[in-house]
């Protein structure tokens, strides 16, 4: 497996998605740094977390215009897989490859804490199988998900919302802090019409190996090797 | 040769200036015989800002002496930006702590966010990339009116800084004490990795080399900003917004990146970052260091704003800005990895053999709005010494604090309910979770936090150290302590106990410590009774790190902490590092399994309640008798400690501190929900309560599986170190025979809450 990992000024979970795709999952991984107008000859591409450009305008906004948006856009309509991790996710819906947008937390603080989450819908990262409750890491100040309502009926006609965030036992929060930042209907990620770009708020990089106390994130990389065909 | 001149509409400089600046009577005389001449006004800011307490170290440089500052594991020792311990294979661990106090008050967000960045600049400026943060804070009483605007804004300030920076901030430690109500302390702690062949240091070294400057554009905030961190506050304080920076941390992810970047390429001879005073003390330290002069071209520096003075540039302290040596004809390498980044770089200024700190600038010329053409004139001409080593040292006059007329020496009454006793300081906010603040800091970030805030003693991270010959994991624990009730009661004791817990929290992690940094907070150093304590902590921590193997490496003071007389508790805040052999040594401080034993490490507390959270609580003052530390029994404890570790014989190891036995044993049932049932450790017949809130130091809590309780029992009497079985993980409750029975549940609640009525005020944020 081939990942590029997009690095853009003020990305900073950049190390956590190449280590783990390069030294956990064993993929040849390399920065895609900003300035450039190619991804280089990659299965899939991930952009990660971090404050692109420091988002001080709104997260995500700046990066949208970066010169390697064009190649990302490209890799995109050729059906090529995209993971967008938190920033990587509020860079997806700026760019306009993911619908909706992420706002400023319901409670207004940045958030890092374990939350879970249940597996909504099945794709390229997410072959786990609709039900399964992972656990991972969120880590953000911008992550409460925003829709129209028409917006949201669409996506889930045609089976784009990948994560919601649940309770430990699976069930939905009904209001409680299981959703950490009040996204509407509980959306923790969500995929495009093609489902080939997959964005979410929390970290399935920082949730891949025991020695960090949970490999629940692993499977999203696993279910992208199967995916690709390989192994 | 001619004296400097005035700038346009600069005074000439005088003795009421120089008392405005923050030099005495002396110190101005002082100037002005060394000179045989009048300083220019830009001279005077000079000379004020770099023999201010908080540049100069002035009354405090006598003490610092006597530190313990060698071992073989210590690649750089104080003096420089950073301290350096080796971690093996070639690599070092860079840390430092230091103060950003008085900003904080004045500015919680920008105060706390520039103190983060300020930190981490002094460690990549050693070339060593930033893996983890802490920070230690200390703010007024609970229910004072600004507590939550105060902890809601630096909370904030640091997560705003660190989280997008991309540093994890993995633990640290917030005390509330009426002491703190005019002035917060704000102390933060970066340690980053290098290899140690490829450490950077600040020197300007290289007559003739260019000097340049990297990041933010210079602009008028916080000048003279290193002058208010020397004074005490009084009914001004308010009106000193404008010396309050204000931080970029995108600039500053940027200048990390580009940095490092440019270190690799080796065309540097020396690099500084631009911190309290700026392009001033960066350049003068730089010189003195290398025993060489500097000369500025003042028109050169990068501006965003017009008609600034040579005063004015040379005092700014506008964030994220660097100085660098360029190896002479290496310049553009710099110039192409800054464009890269999109950073400023120009050359300002040559490394030159003159011993003297010389700039120019041109009257009438603005190159921000391009009025005038530039045809500088000297305006600063300075021996370099004058503003470095032969700046002022004081050792002021001491007295020891009068003996306290009647030292309560056991707790009065005693409550009569010792369960809702436990409950009520479990949920105290100077016992209680931390969660609402360290769930503000990204402390994740970077893949390596192994051991997370609340869950061990430590934190503890893994670092990769990447060669030619590819990466090792390598493993390091970090904590930071300081307990300035004792310290009140006892200075050199209550110092020495600081360094204990700190060292205590790390091998309870499993790791060996390494070395430590300071951040001396305390009141001013004029008044004798302050200076005593100052020099009694200094010596107390000298002694107790001789005796626990952890070196200064690195450090910082905070003098003046008064407001209107009034002056904060004694505060010498320590972190330490500390590396673990093997990642399976670790442990964290909660019950992990039904039915395991739980033991008492360490001698067995005698009811003294001097200092302690429960006593504070019960008289609203800081009193008693001081508990004490016997440093050899420490010693023996921590020794024990960590071969217990390593031979992997425990579930969980937290030691006995804030709050005392019985909060100790709660926060190891909260963390994963698990009852216990115990005995109370007793060494003298002393009531309950006393020994339950005692917080006497050289104790450990710790659980096993039953069949390791003879192995365990040997290791502490091959060290000396008493050891009793005094119950076992089991149920819903904690226990404590004859004592009290109170449900995990219950605690865990009250644990959780704990900030609540502090952050549910409004205002601040």
């Amino acid at each position: 497996m081939r990942v590029a990992v997009v690095q853009f000024p003020g990305s900073n979970a950049d190390w956590d998605a190449l280590h783990t795709v390069r030294d956990v999952v064993g993929a040849d991984a390399w920065y895609a740094f900003h300035k450039n107008t190619t991804l280089g000859d990659a299965d899939a591409v991930v952009i990660p977390g971090g404050f692109s450009y420091g988002d001080y305008l709104r997260a995500g906004a700046i990066a949208g215009f970066s010169p390697i948006v064009s190649s990302i856009r490209e890799f995109a309509e050729r059906g090529g897989p995209i993971l967008g991790i938190c920033n990587g996710f509020q860079i997806l819906t700026e760019m306009g490859l993911l619908p909706g947008a992420l706002t400023r937390n319901a409670h207004l603080r940045f958030e890092c804490r374990d939350i879970h989450l249940r597996v909504e819908s099945e794709g390229p990262f997410t072959d786990m199988g609709r039900g399964t409750v992972l656990r991972l890491p969120i880590a953000h100040a911008d992550g409460r998900y925003h829709i129209t309502e028409e917006g949201l009926a669409e996506l889930e006609r045609h089976g784009q919302v990948a994560f919601r965030y649940c309770t430990l036992k699976g069930r939905p929060p009904n209001g409680s802090d299981a959703n950490p930042n009040g996204s509407v209907s509980d959306i923790a990620g969500i995929y495009n019409r093609d489902k080939n770009v997959l964005g979410m708020m929390p970290h399935p990089e920082r949730a891949s190996e025991d020695i960090l106390g949970n490999d629940d994130g692993l499977t999203l990389f696993q279910s992208l090797r199967r995916h690709l065909g390989l192994q | 040769m001619s004296a400097p001149a005035n700038f346009p509409g600069e005074p000439e400089s005088s003795l009421e200036i120089a008392r405005e600046f923050g030099l005495s009577n002396d110190e101005w005389e002082r100037v002005l015989s060394t000179l045989s001449r009048k300083p220019s006004y830009a001279e005077l800011g000079v000379v004020s800002v770099m023999w201010s307490e908080h540049c100069s170290y002035k009354s405090s440089r006598v003490h610092l002496s006597r530190l313990p500052t060698t071992g073989p594991q210590v690649v750089q020792g104080p003096g420089e930006n950073a301290g350096a311990v080796d971690i093996g294979d070639g690599f070092c661990a860079v840390f430092k702590m230091e103060s950003h106090n008085h900003p904080s008050y004045i500015e919680p967000y920008q105060g706390a966010a520039t103190g983060v960045g300020g930190i981490l600049r002094d460690v990549f400026t050693m070339g060593a990339r930033p893996i983890a943060s802490l920070n230690s804070l200390r703010f007024g009483r609970p229910d004072h009116p600004k507590t939550p605007h105060l902890l809601k804004g630096v909370v904030a300030g640091i997560g705003g800084y660190g989280n997008c920076i991309g540093v994890p901030t993995v633990g640290g430690e917030v005390q509330f004490d009426s002491s703190y109500d005019g002035n917060i302390l704000v102390n933060a702690f970066t340690v980053g990795i290098a290899r140690t062949d490829d450490l950077f240091f600040g020197v300007a070294e290289g007559v003739g080399n260019p000097i340049l400057y990297v990041g933010s554009k210079t602009g008028r905030d916080g000048i003279h900003g290193a002058t208010m961190a020397s004074a005490e506050f009084g009914e001004e304080t308010d009106s000193k917004l404008p010396t309050v920076q204000v931080g970029d941390p995108f600039m500053e992810k940027l200048l990390l990146e580009a940095c490092l970047e440019i270190f690799a390429t080796d065309c540097l001879s020396g690099v500084q970052d631009m911190g309290a005073a700026g392009l001033t003390s960066s350049s003068v330290e730089m010189a003195d260091r290398a025993g060489n002069g500097i000369e500025l071209d003042l028109d050169a520096i990068p501006r965003r704003t017009k008609a600034l003075s040579p005063y004015e540039m040379l005092l700014s302290e506008s964030q994220e800005r660097m100085l660098m040596v360029a190896k002479e004809g290496r310049e553009q390498e710099v110039f192409d990895i800054c464009a890269k980044w999109d950073l400023d770089a120009s050359i300002v200024g040559r490394v030159t053999d003159t011993g003297r700190f010389v700039c120019k600038a041109t009257p009438g010329y603005d190159p921000f709005d391009g009025t005038g053409e530039p045809d500088p004139v000297v305006v600063v001409d300075l021996p370099v010494d004058l503003l470095t080593n032969a700046a002022p040292k004081y050792d002021r006059p001491q007295t020891s604090r009068a003996e306290q007329a009647s030292v309560v020496t056991m707790a009065g009454d005693a409550p009569d309910d010792l369960g809702a006793e436990l409950v009520r300081l479990v949920g105290s906010p100077n016992i209680g979770s931390r969660s609402w603040i360290w769930r503000q800091y990204d402390h994740i970030v970077r893949d390596g936090t192994v051991i997370r805030p609340g869950e061990g003693d430590a934190a503890v991270i893994r670092v990769f150290c990447e060669d030619e010959e590819g990466t090792r994991e390598k493993y390091l624990a970090v904590s930071s302590d300081c307990n300035a009730r004792h310290v009140e009661l006892d200075p050199f004791g209550g110092a020495a106990m600081a360094v204990a817990e700190c060292t205590r929290n790390i091998v309870c992690v499993g790791a060996k410590p390494l070395g430590l940094t300071d951040c001396l907070n305390f009141g001013n150093p004029e008044v004798p009774e302050q200076m005593w304590r100052f020099a009694q902590a200094v010596d107390g921590l000298g002694a107790a790190c001789s005796a626990l193997g952890a070196p200064v490496v690195s450090g910082n003071v905070s003098l003046y902490n008064e407001t209107d007389g009034n002056a904060i508790l004694p505060t010498p805040t320590v972190a330490v590092v500390g590396q673990l052999e093997d990642p399976e040594h670790r442990l964290g401080l909660g019950f992990v399994r039904e039915s395991d034993v739980i033991a008492h490490l360490g001698r067995a507390s005698r009811g003294v309640l001097g200092g302690s959270e429960w006593l504070v609580q019960r008289t609203r003052s800081v009193t008693g008798a001081p508990v004490g530390i016997d440093l050899e029994a420490e010693a023996a404890l921590q020794h024990a400690m960590l071969e217990l570790a390593r031979a992997k014989l425990l579930h969980s190891a937290h030691d006995i501190s804030d709050g005392g036995f019985a909060v100790c044993l709660a926060e190891a049932s909260i963390a994963h929900g698990y009852g216990a049932r115990v005995t109370l450790p007793a060494a003298e017949d002393a009531p309950a309560h006393a020994l339950m809130f005692s917080e006497e130091p050289s104790r450990i809590v710790v659980s096993m599986l039953p069949g390791n309780v003879g192995p365990v029992g040997e290791i502490c009497a091959r060290f000396g170190v008493p050891f009793e079985k005094i119950g076992s993980v089991t149920g819903e409750t904690l226990a404590i025979e004859g004592v009290c029975e109170v449900p995990v549940e219950e605690l865990a609640e009250r644990h959780a809450k704990a900030l609540d009525a502090i952050v549910s005020q409004p205002g601040g944020g």
